[in-house]
């Protein structure tokens, strides 16, 4: 197969208006600073400073994009040198940013969204007593993950990867006092971990493999690498990931993040944070290129996980579990179009893109209608909401036709590409994604047809009501790119030709004709929409959940035995390590370590002794160390 | 006969803009004594204050002015050098001077006035003691000490011949024993601690001239430059000359505070009045590193192969009596001192290594741990209880609760010593050991690490004890100083905060300075 790659020209020093592209970061990491250092002084006015610096940021990145558009192709992608990190002998790390097409539209994914969330968060923190630590820790977010997108080596997007790490866990235990938050906190902390692992060790692997830690250098120097060490790389990288996009099998915290606020959900782990995996499959690509290997590991994952959280979202009466469920699958969507190499890189971010905008849109829509159900997450006992909340149902309904893939709508666009691109690489591969398309839709349209419509399920003085306009104008301009966002990035904004100079483009040759696949596609969806409909719109919905089910929804609703999975291969294993480790430790190492302490403490205190206050022996110590010194400056002459 | 041997008398040659930072301290301190004499008692301190900083500032200026210029070279025939690494050590200690001044005039942390006696020739504890305290009467004369010993610092890392090097080296020493005797508090330490230097000072002073006899006898020369040219040409008498450089080297070593020449530390840093023994422990380390490295580089390189078994050797007996010692210390000005100990056996690494590389590492390190010590010593001071300073570690415990802000300073401090990264002691650290494992010392690093990892403990004890103890009467509290301790606090917190995150332009200024002329 013949790889096109663009010219492994150097990237040039930026200059004018992009070199102000640290401010893209600085501000809302000035914001966190100010809202947690200032304390209670902020409480006034902190949020909506955080809002201001989440602007600011936006506004910073469609200078830069404009900027950049009045560029020629070849001189789009700047490095902007920060300072000198780590400079040792054969060991150089600045800290630079690199802005590029790629990095750009990330930035303003990340900034454009995340200021409508921030907007939304207005609304919807506006009664809690910790608003301005909510505020603080999105802006830390923001900070973090910006630095992750705009980082020009590995060791700097470890940084942003850490930090967005620890603020999607403070985001998920923010109502800490709720076990279950704290819980899910953790648990995301630590399958966060798992996946960190893999980066290091990428990081480490580069280092000595290749020789540098900078995206430059790696794309320059990997073609000389033997394949063995690119594939292992390859697969760390695929490791850190599936920890940060749920992807299988690290997948099962981001169903239990749900317990973070809704805006939360919407921003981290659903239209930003959880895509940092496929960026950095993206960014890579250089090493996947020439790592077939661990492309077909990346497709296989993808593939597994796109078919498990499309199962998982059929069974969960929980809306927003029903969504992360979905979140999961969409992300298989686009690990598994990374994986695809050259001819999927470009739609994967396509879709990244898209589904940032529509699924985004659809958190904030469950979010209001939590508003107005009084914080009931329980679709069973929604129903009916399309008459009361007008504004959520058709913003809401917009981003659904939107994931379905239904022309002209943003998915549609991606996800299409995506499956074309599948069934080029393999026709199993490309019956997963068609298969997964449909589940889609019916695991979509059950969730919507139990909010929207059928008959009210509501709990006794529950008056659900639409949302202030704080939170409905953030979800209809989401609702716009849900609408517009996929047609907008084909036909006015190429996104091919755009993010083709960054991570390469080829055309798949061995798919089958689009005037075949789009019609078996949509028909597919609409065959699942119907069924779903016909199940849950025109029957009538029980409010408690059926006991006598299959085994597969049963299967569903535990999550596949996600957590079953993680306790019998990791958690009980782990615990019998850990034991014995500790075991290990007090007997041998701490055994060392005492001894050593207790043999300085001897040491110590027999010294001490020397230092008695008398100067009378402090000149006789001085004089026979004199004498010792003249003993081995002899001694060394003779030798 | 009398008139023809003047008239072959050649003059010496002096650049005096080269000399300017010396001189113009020197000239201050002249200043300064006379201002003793004639101004009136109560505008003394004030005037003495501005005319320190005044002298300070302008020789800072004069120091700038000969880095920017690139001046360089050997003046008063062959008595002087200015050189990268003389004109970067005179800039390091004129900064920790400045930093040490501004503690010398912090007078509201003792509610009695400031850290000195207010006559030194009052007995302790006599009525006559009593009366000027209660008069208010503050010690003024440290003012023109502090000048004196500054001037000498300067001169000492710039000597190039070993009569020079003599002279600075009483010069900055007298006025430090001096002033070592002056404490306000617990005066009868502070006199034992002052007698016990001049003592020890006194012994190593005469090592350091029988070992310059010695030096001249084999070479004919005095000079760095003769020396090494004799070096490199003669081979008879060389244990004539081992045993010279060796006892030259130890009245350095001494003052650098080297195990086993190390024990009047402690007993000086515990005795002597606190804002000294912070000006003391960074800038005499860094004037006297800066004197042993050329003495050892410039006049003794050429025996190379003899001294640098020495250095391992105390380099390691260095580290290990630090370390060691310095975790069953229950004070904590002791404690920094045995911690100075242990740096010095680190800063030894430097020597050992005999590279550039080594060299300009070891000028990071100077800067930054006497940056990192004034700072430490400065918050020392305001930790008190009735009887004054709190220097005992017990009285330490649960600080951390009561004070959390100069807790946390301290900490900052002591995970500097410790070389935790980012601090600026980490870079220190890894810059000189980073050296001596590229000259081939690889067991020397190794066991260097050993000590910086036992050294951890005592640090971070100190750390433990602050934030992860109930505070109870006992524990002391942080006095609120005057505007001259906080800055000082604030500026060394930061510049090592600074240095251990963006040390590079600092590293590339010690790279460009690391050169000796000869």
């Amino acid at each position: 197969m013949q790889i096109h790659m663009q010219e492994a020209a150097s990237l040039a020093q930026a200059s004018g208006v992009s070199s102000l592209a640290w401010l893209v970061i600085a501000l809302p990491l000035a914001g966190a600073a100010i809202l947690l250092l200032g304390g209670r002084r902020t409480n006034a006015w902190g949020h909506y400073l955080a809002v201001l610096m989440a602007v600011g940021s936006f506004v910073v990145g469609v200078l830069l994009l404009t900027d950049m558009l009045g560029k020629p192709v070849a001189d789009r992608g700047v490095i902007i040198p920060l300072w000198d990190w780590i400079a040792v002998a054969g060991f150089h790390v600045p800290v630079a940013l690199q802005l590029d097409q790629l990095s750009i539209s990330f930035v303003l994914l990340i900034t454009g969204v995340g200021s409508l969330i921030h907007i939304y968060s207005l609304g919807y923190m506006e009664h809690d007593p910790d608003r301005r630590r909510f505020f603080a820790y999105l802006n830390f977010f923001f900070a973090a993950m910006l630095t992750l997108v705009l980082a020009d080596n590995y060791l700097l997007l470890y940084v942003g990867w850490e930090g967005v790490g620890l603020a999607s866990y403070l985001l998920i235990g923010f109502w800490q006092y709720k076990p279950s938050a704290a819980t899910a906190a953790k648990k995301a902390f630590i399958a966060n971990r798992v996946g960190d692992v893999g980066l290091s060790l990428a990081v480490m692997l580069m280092f000595a493999v290749i020789g540098s830690v900078t995206f430059e250098g790696v794309a320059k120097a990997a073609p000389a690498v033997s394949e063995h060490w690119l594939t292992l790389i390859g697969l760390a990288l695929l490791l850190a990931a599936c920890g940060k996009s749920a992807q299988f099998p690290l997948q099962s915290w981001l169903l239990d993040a749900m317990e973070g606020p809704t805006p939360v959900s919407a921003l981290i782990h659903a239209a930003t944070m959880v895509t940092a995996g496929v960026y950095l499959i993206a960014r890579s690509h250089a090493i996947f290129d020439l790592a077939p290997n661990a492309r077909l590991a990346v497709v296989i994952i993808g593939g597994i996980t796109l078919m498990m959280g499309a199962v998982i979202g059929t069974a969960k009466d929980d809306i927003k579990k029903a969504l992360a469920g979905s979140t999961m699958s969409q992300i298989g969507y686009m690990v598994l179009g990374a994986g695809l190499g050259p001819v999927g890189y470009v739609f994967a971010l396509f879709h990244l893109i898209t589904h940032g905008f529509f699924k985004a849109g659809m958190f904030l829509g469950a979010g209001s209608v939590m508003h107005g159900m009084h914080d009931n997450v329980n679709m069973r006992r929604y129903g009916a909401l399309r008459t009361s909340m007008v504004v959520t149902y058709a913003t809401f309904g917009l981003g659904y036709l939107a994931i379905l893939g239904i022309p002209p709508f943003a998915g549609f666009w991606s996800k299409d590409e995506i499956i074309k691109a599948a069934f080029g690489q393999n026709t199993f591969v490309g019956l997963v994604t068609l298969i997964g398309a449909a589940v889609t839709a019916f695991y979509m349209t059950r969730l919507m047809a139990m909010t929207f419509f059928g008959t009210a399920r509501w709990e006794d003085g529950v008056h659900p009501h639409e949302s202030p306009a704080t939170m409905t104008v953030p979800m209809v301009i989401l609702a716009f790119g849900s609408v517009f966002g996929g047609m907008a990035l084909v036909f006015v904004g190429n996104i091919q030709s755009w993010l083709e100079p960054v991570v390469g483009f080829q055309e798949t040759t061995t798919a089958p004709s689009s005037a075949v696949l789009m019609p078996t596609t949509i028909l597919l969806v609409l065959v699942g929409a119907w069924i779903g409909f016909r199940k849950y719109a025109m029957q009538a919905v029980p409010v408690e959940a059926p006991a006598n089910v299959s085994w597969a929804t049963v299967a569903a609703r535990k999550d596949l035995y996600g957590d079953a999975f993680n306790e019998t291969v990791l958690m009980r294993p782990g615990q019998w390590l850990t034991r014995t480790l500790v075991y290990l430790d007090r007997r041998v190492v701490d055994g060392a370590v005492n001894g050593t302490a207790g043999l300085v403490g001897v040491l110590a205190s027999a010294l001490r002794r020397i230092q008695n206050g008398f100067a009378r022996s402090y000149a006789l110590t001085m004089l026979i160390g004199a004498a010792i010194l003249v003993a081995v400056a002899m001694l060394v002459r003779m030798s | 006969m009398m008139l023809a041997a003047l008239s072959s008398f050649a003059t010496p040659n002096f650049d005096y803009v080269k000399l300017a930072p010396v001189l113009i301290v020197f000239a201050g301190a002249i200043v300064s004594v006379l201002v003793e004499a004639f101004v009136a008692r109560t505008q003394r301190r004030s005037v003495q204050i501005v005319v320190t900083f005044l002298t300070i500032a302008i020789a800072f200026g004069a120091v700038l002015n000969n880095y920017t210029a690139k001046r360089e070279g050997i003046e008063a025939m062959g008595a002087f050098a200015l050189d990268g690494t003389a004109t970067m050590l005179q800039g390091i200690i004129l900064v920790v001077g400045v930093l040490g001044a501004l503690l010398f005039a912090e007078r509201r942390v003792d509610p009695a006035g400031d850290a000195f006696a207010p006559r030194a020739s009052a007995l302790p504890g006599s009525s006559d003691e009593q009366q000027f305290t209660e008069a208010g009467w503050l010690q003024t004369e440290v003012w023109p000490l502090f000048l004196f010993a500054l001037g000498g610092m300067l001169l000492f890392p710039a000597a190039t011949d070993l009569l020079t090097m003599f002279v600075a080296l009483e010069v900055l020493s007298l006025p430090l024993y001096l002033m070592a005797g002056m404490a306000r508090r617990r005066r009868l330490l502070s006199q034992e601690a002052a007698l016990k230097y001049f003592i020890l000072g006194a012994f190593s002073s005469a090592f350091f001239l029988y070992g310059a006899a010695l030096v001249y006898g084999y070479a004919g020369s005095t000079n760095f430059g003769g020396i090494a040219t004799a070096l490199s040409k003669m081979t008879n008498n060389e244990g004539m000359f081992l045993l010279g450089a060796l006892f030259v080297a130890i009245g350095l070593l001494f003052k650098v505070g080297v195990a086993p020449f190390h024990q009047w530390s402690p007993d000086v840093y515990q005795g002597a009045p606190t804002p000294l023994t912070g000006f003391m422990a960074a800038a005499t380390k860094i004037a006297a590193f800066g004197a042993l490295m050329r003495v050892m580089y410039v006049a003794f390189g050429g025996a190379r192969w003899d001294w640098q078994p020495i250095v391992w050797v105390l380099a390691i007996v260095s580290m290990a009596v630090g370390t060691i010692v310095g975790v069953a210390q229950s004070d904590i000005k002791r404690m920094l001192a045995f911690s100075s100990v242990a740096h010095a056996g680190f800063l030894l690494l430097a020597v050992a290594a005999a590279s550039k590389d080594g060299l300009s590492g070891s000028l990071f390190y100077l800067a930054t741990y006497g940056v990192t010590t004034v700072g430490a010593f400065a918050v020392v001071s305001l930790v008190r209880d009735a009887t004054g300073e709190a220097s005992h570690l017990g009285a330490w415990a649960g600080l951390g609760r009561k004070s959390p802000f100069m807790a946390g300073v301290f900490a900052l401090f002591l995970l500097a010593f410790a070389g935790i990264p980012l601090t600026s002691g980490f870079i220190g650290k890894f810059a000189v050991f980073s050296a001596a494992a590229a000259s081939g010392a690889t067991p020397l690093v190794i066991i260097a690490v050993i000590a910086s990892a036992v050294a951890g403990f005592f640090y971070v004890r100190v750390i433990v004890l602050m934030f992860f103890t109930e505070a109870t009467e006992a524990t002391a509290s942080v006095v609120v100083p005057s505007g001259y301790t906080r800055v000082v606090v604030g500026v060394t917190a930061a510049l090592t905060l600074v240095l251990g995150i963006l040390p590079q332009p600092l590293l590339d200024l010690a790279a460009n300075a690391s050169t000796f002329l000869r």
